[in-house]
C-alpha cells in the first residue's frame, strides 16, 4: 500500500498588515435566540451552548429573548459609566506611560463590558481571581483610581510599595487576587479558593479569568479537572479577545473548536456569550453564579470579543494584524452598544453621554491629581528601599535582615562618595 | 565583518543553523510571523517558511515537551521561552525529561534541543521580566547552561549550543541585547554597533562550550562573572583603580574551572559576581570550588556580589541591581587582607 508522505500543519490567520479585513467566517446569530436553562440543569444537557453564542443586544440596540436580564435603566447607566471610567482611565494612563511617567500599561479597550458586567452580576463578597486586562473588576467595585495609579506610579502610596510591575494590582478589600504576571497561574487557585470556601459551608463563590492563549497553558487544564470533579463553586471565564500578544486564536486552537467547548470534555456546563453585549455578560455571569451558589458546580463562559487595544505599551500591533479589524468588529464596541440601548428605551440621549465622558474624564483628572501629588515612577524616586526586605516571609529571616544592612550602608557610602 | 548587536548576532546563528541543517526548525510564542517580541526570530519565517520557524500555544511545557519528542525523532529544535520568569511550566520537561532521557534509556534515546530565554533585569520589567533562574538549572545533571556576554560570543556559542547533542539552556542577557550596559543606568548606553564585540562575522563559526574568556587580565584579584555583569564587572574594575583580571565564564556548566583555578592561583585573591539571588546561588558552586582547589593560594576570604534574596522589586530596581559601586567596593574589600 503507498501512503502519501505526511505533513505539519501551521495554523495561519486569514489576514495580515495590509490585507482587507475579513470577518466572513464568523457567525454570528440573531440576538435573543438562544434559550435560558434553568440554572441546575444537567451539564449533559448543555452542549450545544458551547457552540452557541448568547446575544441579547440586536442591531437596533433592543434587549430581546429569554437572556435579558431585565436590568433597571439605573443599573444600566450605572454599568454605562463603570465602562466609560474605565476606558477614559485607559486612555489617559497609557498617556502618561507614553510620557515616561510609568515604565508599562495595559488597556482593556473594547473589552470594558467583561470586568463591569460581571463584577456588577456577582456578589461584591464573591472573590476574583483575574487577569491583567480586568480593571473593569475593580472600578465596578469602587475601587478608588487613585490607588490602582497609585500602583501604576510605584509611588509613596503604592499599596504594593514599588515591588510590581504596573496594572499588577492586588487589593484584598475589594476581593480582587494579587495578579500574578505569569499567565493562568490564577485560574487553578480560582477553584481552590472556591473549594475552601464549599469545603468551609460559606456562601461566596470565586471567578477566574484567563485569555484565549493562556489556555494553552497546563494550568487551564488543571483548573478544569478540579472544578470539575470537586464540584467548586467556581465561574471559570475565558476572554476570547482574539489575540494573544502577535498570535492569533486559531494558536490556541480555536478553529477546530469553541473555547467554550473544552468545557464538554471536563464535564462542564459551558455558556458562549458576546462580551461585547453588557446584558448577555451580565446575564451569562448570574446564571453561572446562580448555579455555583446553589452548589450545582461550576461554568467556563467564553466571552467572545476582540482586543480593540494594543497587547501592551510594549506592543505595537500593526506589525500583525490589519489596522482596521477592531473597527470592523462584526459584534460592535460595549460602550457604543448599551448607549444605543439606553437611548433605544428612552432612558439616555448623546447629549448625556457626552456630559458622561467629560464627568468621567474630570474625574480621571481629579484622581490623577492626588495620586501625582505622591508621585510618579521614579520621580521623586521612591524612598523606602529597606522595604524590598519585607514580606519575602512573615518574619524577616536573618540573612534578609544582613543583607537590608549591607544594601543600606552601601546607599549612606554611595552618597557620602557622590556616586 | 558586520555589525551586529546581540539580537542580530543570535538570529544570524539560528539563521545559520537553518541553512546548514534541515533538521534544525524554531519555534516558540510570538516567534512566527512578527519574529519574537525581542524580534530574535525576525525574518526567518520569511526566508525558511513557516513550516521551520513558527508561533506555539502559549505552553511552555507543551513547548519543550514537544521539542523533546522533535529531538528523539531526530530533529534539531531551537525553542525560545519568552521570558526565564515564563520558564517554570517547563521545568518537569526540562528536568526529568530532556536531562535525563539519555541516561534512563542508556544512551538509546536522546534530545539534542535548544532553550533560548531572555534573563536578567534592568529593564523595569519588574519581578516576572527580570529573573536569572540559572542556578535552578546548574543543579540538573544533563542540562548545559551557557550566557554569553556579546554578539561575537552570542553566535558561536548558540551555534555550538544548537549542534550540541545534549538538552542546552541558552540564557540571553536582555539587559544587554542593544549595548553593554554596565550598570550605570544615568549614562547613554553605547550601541554594540560602537564596540569592538558588535564585529561579527556573518559566516559559519563556532565557540566551544565550556570555555571561559579572560575579559581583562590582571594580577591582583580575580573577578568571575557572566552576562551583563560581565560589563558591570569590567568597568568596576577600572573604577576600582585595581588591576583586577575579569573573567567571563560565558558557559556555566561545563565550566573551565582550569582557567579559574589558574588566575585564582596567581592572584589570591576572588570576587564572584552574579544578579541572581545569593543563597544557593551559581556563585555559591563557584566558591565551594575555587576553596577545593585553591585554599592554600587564597589571602582573602572569597567575596560574593549577587542580587539580594528577595524577588526583583520594580521601582527598586536600581537598589536590587548589583552595580559597578557595590561590584567596586568588594574588589577593595578582598584587597584589605
Ligand atoms: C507563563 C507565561 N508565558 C508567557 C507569558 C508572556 N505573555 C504575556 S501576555 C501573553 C499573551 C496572552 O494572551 P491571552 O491569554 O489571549 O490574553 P490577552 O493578552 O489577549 O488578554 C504572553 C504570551 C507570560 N506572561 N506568562
Ligand atoms: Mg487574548
Amino acid at each position: 500500500m503507498k501512503t502519501a508522505p505526511l505533513s505539519l500543519h501551521i495554523p495561519e490567520p486569514k489576514t495580515r498588515p495590509g490585507d482587507l479585513v475579513d470577518f466572513s467566517d464568523i457567525q454570528i446569530p440573531a440576538a435573543g435566540i438562544v434559550a435560558r436553562p434553568a440554572s441546575d440543569i444537567d451539564a449533559a444537557a448543555m452542549r450545544d451552548y458551547a457552540y452557541a453564542l448568547i446575544r441579547v443586544l440586536d442591531d437596533k440596540g433592543q434587549a430581546v429573548g429569554e437572556w435579558n436580564p431585565k436590568l433597571s435603566a439605573d443599573t444600566l447607566r450605572l454599568g454605562l459609566r463603570h465602562m466609560v471610567l474605565t476606558r477614559e482611565f485607559d486612555e489617559r494612563m497609557m498617556k502618561l506611560q507614553r510620557q515616561g511617567k510609568t515604565s508599562f500599561y495595559i488597556k482593556c479597550t473594547g473589552e470594558e463590558a467583561i470586568g463591569v458586567a460581571q463584577a456588577m452580576a456577582l456578589d461584591d463578597k464573591d472573590m476574583l481571581f483575574p487577569s491583567y486586562r480586568q480593571q473593569g473588576l475593580l472600578v465596578a467595585r469602587g475601587c478608588p483610581l487613585v490607588r490602582l495609579m497609585n500602583q501604576i506610579f510605584s509611588n509613596t502610596q503604592d499599596n504594593l510599595k514599588g515591588r510590581q510591575l504596573p496594572i499588577m494590582y492586588s487589593e484584598p478589600d475589594y476581593g480582587f487576587f494579587s495578579i500574578s504576571g505569569n499567565l493562568g497561574t490564577q485560574y487553578p487557585q480560582a477553584v481552590g479558593w472556591a473549594m475552601a470556601s464549599a469545603y468551609s459551608g460559606d456562601t461566596r463563590i470565586a471567578a477566574g479569568w484567563v485569555g484565549d492563549g493562556s489556555t494553552a497553558e497546563g494550568d487551564f487544564h488543571y483548573a478544569l479537572t478540579f472544578a470539575s470533579v470537586y464540584r467548586a463553586p467556581v465561574v471559570l471565564n475565558v476572554v476570547n479577545n482574539q489575540w494573544a500578544i502577535s498570535t492569533f486564536q486559531g494558536m490556541a486552537g480555536g478553529e477546530q473548536a469553541t473555547f467554550a467547548a473544552r468545557a464538554v470534555g471536563y464535564g462542564l456546563p459551558a455558556l458562549r456569550v458576546d462580551g461585547n453585549d453588557f446584558l448577555a455578560v451580565y446575564a451569562a455571569t448570574e446564571w453561572a453564579a446562580e448555579r455555583a451558589r446553589n452548589n450545582h458546580g461550576a461554568t467556563l463562559i467564553e466571552l467572545y470579543t476582540y482586543r480593540a487595544a494594543p497587547h501592551s505599551s510594549s506592543d505595537d500591533p500593526a506589525a500583525y494584524r490589519p489596522a482596521e479589524e477592531a473597527k470592523n468588529w462584526p459584534l460592535g464596541e460595549p460602550i457604543e452598544r448599551l448607549k444605543k440601548h439606553l437611548i433605544a428605551i428612552g432612558e439616555w440621549s448623546e447629549e448625556r453621554h457626552a456630559a458622561l465622558v467629560t464627568e468621567m474624564t474630570e474625574r480621571v483628572m481629579e484622581q490623577l491629581k492626588e495620586a501625582s501629588s505622591h508621585g510618579t515612577l521614579g520621580n521623586p524616586p521612591p524612598n523606602d528601599p529597606g522595604s524590598m526586605f519585607e514580606d519575602v516571609l512573615k518574619e524577616v529571616p536573618g540573612r534578609l535582615l544582613i543583607q537590608r544592612e549591607e544594601m543600606l550602608a552601601l546607599r549612606a557610602a554611595a552618597a557620602q562618595e557622590g556616586v | 565583518m558586520a555589525r551586529m548587536n546581540m539580537i542580530q548576532a543570535i538570529n544570524s546563528a539560528m539563521d545559520i543553523a537553518m541553512e546548514r541543517d534541515p533538521n534544525v526548525l524554531v519555534f516558540g510564542e510570538d516567534v512566527g510571523y512578527f519574529g519574537g517580541v525581542f524580534r530574535a526570530t525576525a525574518g526567518l519565517q520569511k526566508k525558511y517558511g513557516k513550516r521551520r520557524c513558527f508561533d506555539a500555544p502559549i505552553s511552555e511545557g507543551g513547548i519543550v515537551g514537544a521539542a523533546v519528542g522533535m529531538g528523539v525523532y531526530g530533529l534539531r529544535p531551537v525553542v525560545e521561552i519568552q521570558f526565564s520568569d515564563y520558564i517554570y511550566p517547563a521545568f518537569d520537561q526540562l528536568v526529568s525529561e530532556a536531562a535525563r532521557l539519555r541516561y534512563r534509556s542508556a544512551g538509546g534515546f536522546t534530545a539534542p534541543l535548544t532553550v533560548r530565554t531572555p534573563v536578567g533585569g534592568g529593564i523595569f520589567g519588574g519581578q516576572t521580566h527580570s529573573q536569572s533562574p540559572e542556578a535552578i538549572f546548574t543543579h540538573v545533571c544533563g542540562l548545559t547552561s551557557i550566557m554569553p556576554s556579546n554578539p561575537y560570543d552570542a553566535k558561536g556559542l548558540l551555534l555550538s549550543a544548537i549542534e550540541d547533542d545534549d538538552p542546552v539552556i541558552f540564557f540571553e542577557p536582555k539587559r544587554i541585547y542593544n549595548g553593554p550596559f554596565d550598570g550605570h543606568h544615568d549614562r547613554p548606553l553605547t550601541p554594540w554597533t560602537k564596540h569592538d564585540l558588535g564585529e561579527v562575522p556573518e559566516e559559519y563559526y563556532k565557540i566551544e562550550l565550556g570555555k571561559a574568556k579572560i575579559v581583562r587580565p590582571g594580577e591582583k584579584v580575580t573577578v568571575i562573572c557572566y552576562g551583563t555583569m560581565v560589563h558591570v564587572c569590567l568597568a568596576a574594575a577600572e573604577e576600582s583603580g585595581i588591576d583586577a583580571e575579569v573573567i567571563d565564564l560565558r558557559s556555566l556548566l561545563p565550566l573551565d574551572l582550569d582557567c579559574l583555578v589558574t588566575s585564582v592561583k596567581k592572584t589570591g585573591r576572588c570576587v564572584i559576581v552574579h544578579e541572581a539571588t545569593k543563597t544557593c546561588g551559581y556563585g555559591a558552586e563557584l566558591v565551594s570550588l575555587i576553596q577545593e582547589h585553591c585554599f592554600y593560594h587564597l589571602e582573602a576570604p572569597i567575596e560574593r556580589v549577587t542580587g539580594w534574596d528577595t524577588p526583583y522589586p520594580h521601582a527598586y530596581e536600581w537598589d536590587y541591581f548589583p552595580g559597578p559601586y557595590r561590584v567596586s567596593r568588594a574588589i577593595k574589600k578582598v584587597m584589605e587582607e
